[in-house]
């Protein structure tokens, strides 16, 4: 309940602030004909797409270290292969967080479909 | 961003050559690694000492790792195996000293050694069961044969897109946190401790890379469910 609370106000917080520059971007865009407002949502959208995937991972990368070690304390005398077994799990895991930084990093960088998108919608970019 | 400083970006530029950096450096770790077999076999003993017992070691090591895995029909493609995992290690590993260029942080690299796992999955797959290696793809039931086809080809296409993506999104991005970070706090050398956990994922993502190899191996050449 209190953890529900404090996520939505950090949530509405940084989304009144991300709006605040948002407005500013857009206002100096519209003057300069440039990437403007299109350029914040891509800000944004990779920002966020990297932290919900982080969220993910972490959850199931504590599941799994700590069954491992639960699993070492039960017979310690398996450690090594846990300990190996473990780390493969948790390189798997860590790929999915990967295959969302890599989509973040192409949101930022190469900025697909930006053009065709845009005349579709009629935005200009 | 601007261009990194390389050093056989430098020493190819004086002689004309434009070769793109991941292409000479994947070179240069080919060559150090033939360089360091040469050197551990020159004086081959019974009981190993110095440079041949560490290569035992790993390779040994790698080995019954391997047959574990896989059974005694898997000794014959231990060389791609053991290639694999050598080259990747090196390649990354070598991106982590000042003034080179990991290759596997870019995709033609990484992608053309997953295309050369799922090619060599599908030869070893016909060489074992000839045309009967179709029955891999189909599952229990004849009437649903259309459909689980087309989902066993979606997921060895999607094989090679994870096994490309996985180490080309690790490596690459631990050059780019190493490159921010030297950009952000370079005098009071905030990479160090990154570099510290990039040696291990470094080596982790090498190992995942090729266990990923030996598994798709032994599913292609055991029988079908």
């Amino acid at each position: 309940m209190r953890k529900s609370l404090v996520f939505g106000l950090s949530m509405l917080l940084y989304l009144m602030w991300a709006s605040l520059a948002m407005a500013a971007e857009a206002g100096g865009g519209a003057a300069s004909a440039g990437l403007g407002s299109f350029f914040s949502y891509a800000m944004l959208a990779a920002g966020l797409g990297i932290g919900i995937a982080a969220h993910g991972t972490g959850i199931g990368q504590g599941i799994a270290v700590s069954r491992s070690v639960e699993g070492i304390a039960r017979n310690p005398e398996a450690s090594g292969k846990i300990t190996v077994t473990m780390l493969i799990g948790l390189a798997m895991i860590e790929s999915l967080a990967i295959y969302a930084l890599v989509v973040s990093l192409i949101i930022l960088y190469a900025y697909p479909m930006a053009k065709p998108l845009a005349e579709a919608l009629g935005i200009k970019i | 961003m601007e261009h990194p400083i390389l050093f056989l970006d430098l020493i190819l530029g004086k002689f004309g050559l434009h070769i793109p950096p991941q292409l000479s450096y994947a070179v240069l770790t080919a060559l150090i690694l033939l360089g360091l077999g040469w050197l551990a076999s020159r004086h081959i003993t019974l009981v190993p000492r110095g440079a041949q017992n560490v290569f035992e070691t790993i390779v040994g090591g790698l080995e019954e790792f391997m047959v574990d895995v896989t059974g005694e029909e898997g000794r014959a493609f231990f060389p791609y195996i053991a290639t694999c995992f050598l080259f990747i290690m090196f390649c990354n590993l070598i991106g982590l000293i000042p003034g080179f260029l990991s290759p596997t942080s870019n995709i033609n690299c990484t992608l053309s050694m997953a295309l050369c796992t799922f090619v060599y999955t599908h030869y070893l797959g016909m060489k074992y069961h000839g045309a009967k290696y179709i029955k891999h793809f189909l599952g229990p039931i004849p009437a649903l044969w259309p459909l689980f086809f087309i989902i066993e080809v979606i997921g060895h296409c999607a094989r090679v897109l994870s096994l490309t993506l996985r180490l080309f999104g690790n490596i690459m991005g631990e050059d780019l946190v190493l490159a921010i970070l030297l950009f952000l706090a370079g005098m009071f050398l905030a990479p160090l401790p990154m570099m510290f956990l990039a040696v291990f994922t470094s080596i982790v993502q090498a190992f995942v890379f090729t266990l990923l190899s030996i598994m798709y191996f032994t599913g292609a050449m055991e029988h079908a469910h």
